[in-house]
Formats: structure tokens, sequence, C-alpha cells
């Protein structure tokens, strides 16, 4: 099964709510990630301000960053390619790059989320 | 004398809160040297960036436990909260240094500089103190002389965030973020938390002046702590005007008729508390001697110091106003902690400049404050309204809550709502409700009584980000034409942030910490203006006379070393009420000045 990396943007408050706005795909995304983690999905993310190491030592973030500056990030990478970038995949996509079938809604998503 | 309350059979843990400039560090001291003088082994902790500790015991103290010679029994510690942060943001920044982009560090090390920061990483710096370890086991007490907020530590209980946080490295409170980095385990933080919570270990001491606004505040923080099990609570009253010294001096006398109005009129929640009255002392309080007459309730006064202070010819705010003048128009931002006189201030500047025939609109966000009341009539030119902050924070987290957590379980959406109540909520909800009042200052004078600190500005500047772009793609002609709220704010043509400050130790460091924190994001404070000053009066009484003198350190710094343009305004027998006192009072010192 194809593993996800996610490199989220910086963010003292990884709900958003000390930005000026509420960012909802970033809640949305957030129920994703719990509902691919129950699928057995490997799903990683990396909030820039907490861990940048992590966007260091990994070549292509690290070029993304350099060419395209924090503002572009998210951005999310599957098997080590850049599969989107500058916004948060809808769960159909995720469903397909991983080959998890798309069933009903799964209500339950767990703590909600941070962006970090 | 016998030992006040606070210090009558005292438990494990001693914590002193209250704002800054109370005297929380001197009763810490001076709790401290009674209890090691009384044959108990103490360790005092200060938390006090301008600890004078070691000032104050003559010699040098630093992070680690060092004894007190000069007290046997007493040991101590400093603990620089600024610091404890500094070392966190490199612990994760500095690795990245020259590797990322300079431009992304910058934004990482942003992130990390908010005010929760600096709280959790001095909360971590203290949880050792607060678990049974062989570093503590030699002492009786411990004493701090600060505590975690409220905030703080209900994020800390909030199972949820643990789970996540800890357990994952990584979750969702933000306001944990900084724990992410930081190596203390679990079960430590946890063992704190109950310390803190376990009346039979801890109790807290609120610190207040007999003022107004700083008795509303003790009692919210008395609410706030006494919500999450911290019941254990003393109230101290610090700096009380003794009444011999009224008999000939009127304005030592309306002091103190102002502070026994005050007590009388105390919050009910604050009069069920143990409550001890300190008087207010002639000398500094620095030095084993000082120290030790603090909690002595009579003072003998010096009777051979009879001579009198004479008010020193300060500028006043009427000279800052005739510069605000030559502008035009702009924003006039007053900056400062609560209960230095923000909002009066803010009515005697617009109250001036509408009096010159000037076009103003006065905004204020003191709850308490009724600005009607206080200019108690109408002016031609002058616009008043307000803004609730708690209005608008609630307004705020409703809209957050409907909308980011509708999808959230029980345990996230708890978070979310600890998140929402911390100190940034508040700032960025009020300056929402303000910014659309900002648009005015283009044509005509708008001042407000409060001011977003720089880390704010900084987080909400995704219009600047917007601007730079847009700046690179311009020419200079075409620029001139395009304004962002950043750009006005950091415009002084435009916008001039006022920081409102005492003549006191504390309080005018943190009116330098505000300033630094603005200079981050590029906006450089217009003036400083000292309010509640004693040595721009004329006093008899010797206490006064001694805080008069006291102050003129203070006062130098800031005219010398921090402010580009300053003002000084005398402490008033009354409150300025009434738009031809608040005249007045922007017009006192002025007279003396031109001679």
């Amino acid at each position: 099964m194809a593993t996800i990396q996610v490199f989220d943007p910086a963010s003292c408050c990884s709900s958003g709510v000390c930005g000026s706005d509420v960012d909802q795909a970033l809640t949305a995304f957030s129920a994703d990630v719990d509902w691919l983690k129950q699928h057995d999905v490997t799903i990683e993310r990396f909030n820039l301000a907490q861990q940048p190491t992590a966007f260091a030592d990994n070549p292509t973030a690290k070029a993304f960053l350099e060419r395209s500056g924090a503002d572009a990030l998210p951005l999310i990478m599957v098997d080590g390619e850049i599969a989107l970038a500058g916004r948060y995949p809808q769960r159909g996509k995720l469903a397909r790059w991983v080959g998890v079938p798309l069933q009903e809604k799964a209500e339950e998503s767990s703590c909600c989320g941070g962006c970090c | 004398m016998a030992d006040p309350k606070f210090l009558d059979q005292p438990p494990r843990f001693l914590f002193f809160t209250g704002k800054g400039g109370v005297g929380k560090t001197s009763l810490a001291c001076a709790s401290a040297i009674t209890l090691a003088d009384a044959g108990r082994r103490v360790l005092l902790v200060s938390t006090d960036p301008a600890s004078n500790v070691g000032q104050v015991f003559g010699m040098t103290i630093g992070n680690t436990i060092t004894a007190i010679s000069a007290v046997p029994g007493l040991a101590a510690l400093e603990i620089d909260p600024q610091a404890a942060a500094q070392i966190y943001r490199d612990q994760i920044v500095n690795p990245v240094r020259g590797v990322l982009p300079d431009t992304v560090v910058k934004g990482i090390e942003e992130q990390l500089s908010g005010a929760c920061t600096t709280e959790i990483a001095a909360f971590d710096e203290f949880t050792a103190l607060l678990v049974d370890s062989a570093l503590t086991a030699d002492y009786d007490h411990i004493i701090f002389d600060t505590a975690p907020t409220g905030h703080t530590i209900r994020l800390l209980q909030l199972p949820g965030a643990w789970s996540d946080f800890l357990a994952e490295g990584k979750g969702d409170a933000s306001c944990l973020g900084p724990l992410a980095g930081l190596e203390k385990q679990r079960a430590q933080y946890k063992a704190a938390v109950d310390a803190l919570a376990d009346s039979q270990r801890t109790r807290l001491v609120l610190v207040a002046r007999a003022q107004q606004a700083t008795l509303r505040e003790v009692a919210r923080t008395h609410e706030e702590l006494a919500a999450i099990g911290l019941t254990k609570q003393f109230l101290v009253i610090n700096g009380l005007f003794p009444q011999a010294e009224t008999a000939q001096d009127p304005l030592a006398a309306a002091i103190f008729q102002r502070e026994q109005n005050v007590l009388a009129a105390i919050p009910e929640v604050l009069n069920q508390l143990p409550c001890d009255h300190i008087v207010l002392k002639p000398f500094n309080l620095v030095g084993l001697t000082a120290l030790r007459k603090l909690l002595v309730d009579e003072l003998p006064l010096d009777s051979e110091n009879k001579s009198s202070h004479h008010a020193i010819p300060f500028p006043s705010l009427s000279n800052l106003t005739d510069d605000i003048v030559k502008d035009g128009c702009g924003l006039i931002m007053l900056m400062g902690k609560g209960g230095v006189g923000k909002t009066t201030l803010a009515a005697a500047i617009a109250v001036n400049l509408a009096h010159r025939g000037l076009p103003v609109h006065l905004t204020t966000s003191d709850p308490a404050a009724n600005l009607s009341e206080t200019l108690s009539g109408v002016m031609d030119n002058l616009q008043v309204d307000r803004i609730d902050p708690y209005v608008e924070t609630d307004r705020y987290r409703q809209r957050v809550l409907e909308t980011k957590g509708a999808h959230l379980d029980a345990q996230g959406r708890a978070l979310l709502e600890e998140d929402l109540r911390s100190p940034c909520t508040e700032e960025i909800a009020v300056f929402q409700a303000f910014s659309r009042i900002i648009r005015e200052a283009g044509k005509k004078f708008v001042v407000m009584d409060t001011a977003p600190t720089g880390h704010t500005l900084l987080l909400l500047d995704a219009t600047g980000a917007y601007h730079r772009e847009v700046a690179k793609q311009m020419d200079r002609h075409s620029i001139a034409h395009y304004t962002t709220p950043m750009m006005q704010l950091k415009n002084p043509k435009q916008t001039k942030i006022l920081l409102v400050t005492l003549a006191e130790t504390t309080p005018v460091l943190e009116a330098v910490n505000l300033q630094v924190d603005l200079r981050r994001a590029g906006i450089e404070p217009w003036a400083w203006i000292i309010n509640n000053s004693i040595a721009a009066t004329t006093v008899r009484s010797p206490l006064l006379c001694q805080r008069a003198s006291n102050e003129i350190a203070d006062i130098e710094a800031v005219s010398t070393t921090h402010a580009k343009r300053y003002a000084v305004l005398p402490l008033l027998k009354e409150e300025p009420i009434g738009i031809q006192k608040l005249l007045e009072l922007s017009k006192s010192n002025q007279a003396s000045i031109k001679h």
C-alpha cells in the first residue's frame, strides 16, 4: 500500500485559532487522515514549526521550500513523490492514491485536527 | 507582629500571582525569609524576568539552586521564562538554520514566539520542582513568585491533550505545541498538575493593589483557578497607603480615600478569602533589612524628613498631541498592560484633538469603561463608540466552534474550546472588530485604547505576505496608491502607537517587552506615556516624596533609552471625569514647561 507524507505549514496554533481565520479544509483533512489510519494506511504529518528537520532531511520538501517558499505549503507526497501542493486533497483522491475503497461517510473523527 | 494569614501553617508549595508591579517578588522573598528565620528549609523560585532576587540578597543566583549565605535554611533559583523559551526555540530551529531558506526559518521562529510558548517553557522548567525528587527533598517549602495561568493548567488537565500530544509527539492542542519539543515525561507533567490542584500541598496567594481594575482582574484569576481545583487561595492587598501620611498632603489624603473606597467595594468573591493588608513602605525593597520589614505592620516614619518634592516639568500629553496634529489624520493606538490608564488617556487625547476642531472617532475596548460618563457631555467633532471584548471574543469563539468544531468528537471539541480561551483569541477577536474602524483613519483621527501585539500582527499578516508580492511587481509610483492594513500600521504618518506605563521597574520592563515585540513586526512605537507619576506632582508627605525620588531612575530610562518621544502625567487627586478635566489632564505640566 502507498505511503503518504504531509508537510504542513508552520502554525503555533494547530487549530488555527491564532490565525486570521480558521481553515475549514484543515478540519476536513484531519478527519480524513484519521479515516486513512483506520484503514491501516501509513500517513505521516510534519508541521514546519515543530518538526522543521523533517523538511530539511527530505530533499524534495527542502527543494520545494527553496523554490516556492512556506506560503506554498501544504505539500503532499505519495511514496516519496509530489502528489499535490498548495491545498489539501479530498478524501476521494486520498482513497485513490492508496487504493482504499471509498465507503459511506465515517462520522467519527478523532481529536480533530490540527494541521499539526 | 503575628505572621500574616497567608503564612499561617503554610503547605509545601506557595505560589504568588498577580499582575506586573504589584510586588509579587518582594512578597515571595519576604515570605521565604520569614519561614527560613522560623527554622524551615526553604527554596525560593523566581521567574520574574526582572528578577532582583540576586540583588536583594547581594549575590548572583541564576538558574541553579544557590544557598543564600546570609539567611540560614534559604536557597534560591532564578528561572527566566524568556530564556527558557529561547532555548526551546533554538532546539527546534538551530538544526535547520542555513539549511532551509532564511524566510522559512524566520517564519518558524515567529510561530514559536507567542506568549503560550513562553508560559509552557516556564512551566516545563519548574515541573521538576513540583514532583518529589532528590532535587527538592531537602526543602520544607518551595515558594514561587509566579503561577501558571488557568489556561495552561486546564490544557494540561485535558486528557485529549496528552493522548495525542505526548504519546505521539504531535496532536491538536495548539497552545501545547511547545511541549512537543520538550523531553519531559507525561507522568511528570501529570504529577505537577496534580500537585498544583492539591490543597494539602499548594497554596495560592493572590497579590493585588487597592485599585478597582486590578481587583477585578484578580477576581477573574481567582474564579478561573478555583474552577480547576486550586481552591486554597489567600488574598494580599499590597502597598496600601497609610492614613498617618495624609495629614498635610492633599494628594496623600486623596490617595488614601480612593483606596479605602475601592476596598469597601471589593468584589464579593474576593471578600470571602482570607486577606492580609500590607502597608506601603517608604523604602526600596532591596536588601535583607528592608525585606524583613515588609511584613511588619506599622513603621515609624522618619519625622526628620520634612523636605517636600516639587513637581518636575516633564513633557505633557499636549506636547505629544501637538505633534500628532501635524499629520492631519491617522490612527492613534494606546498599548500597555491592564490598569495603567489607557482608556482615560485615549479619551484625553481624543478630547484634546476635538477641542482643536479636528474630527475624531474615539473607541474603547474596556468593558468597564463608560465613555459617555467619562466624557459626561458631547463635543463637536467627537464621535464615540465601544467594542465589548467579551462579546466580540464570544462571537468569534462561537463562529469557530460552529464551523471548525462541527466535525469534532467530544474530546477534540474540548481541546478546541480550550484553545479558544487562549490569550491570543481575545486579542484577535478585538482586533478584527477594530479593523473596520481603522479604514476611517485615512480621513480623520481614530483613537483606540488598545493595540495588537507584534506577535499577533505577524500571525495575522496574511495580507502582509500578499503585500510583499504586490510590492515586487509594482513600480514606486503605483505602490503609492496601494495600502494594506499592515502598511498602514507600519507607517508612522498613518499610525502612532503610544506605549503606556507607570514609573516603576516592572511595568517599564513589561512595556519594553511590548516594544521589542512590535519592532519584530516592523512597527516602531511613536511615543511613551508614563502615567500616574508622583514625581510630576508637588507633594509633602515623606512617603510620597520618597516614592517620587524612586521614580526618577525609571523615568530617565524611558526618556533616554526606550522612547523616541515621551510624556509624563501626574497622579491626580481624582479620576478625570468630564471634558474639561480631560482637557486639563492633557495640558498638565504644560504651564511649567513653558517657564
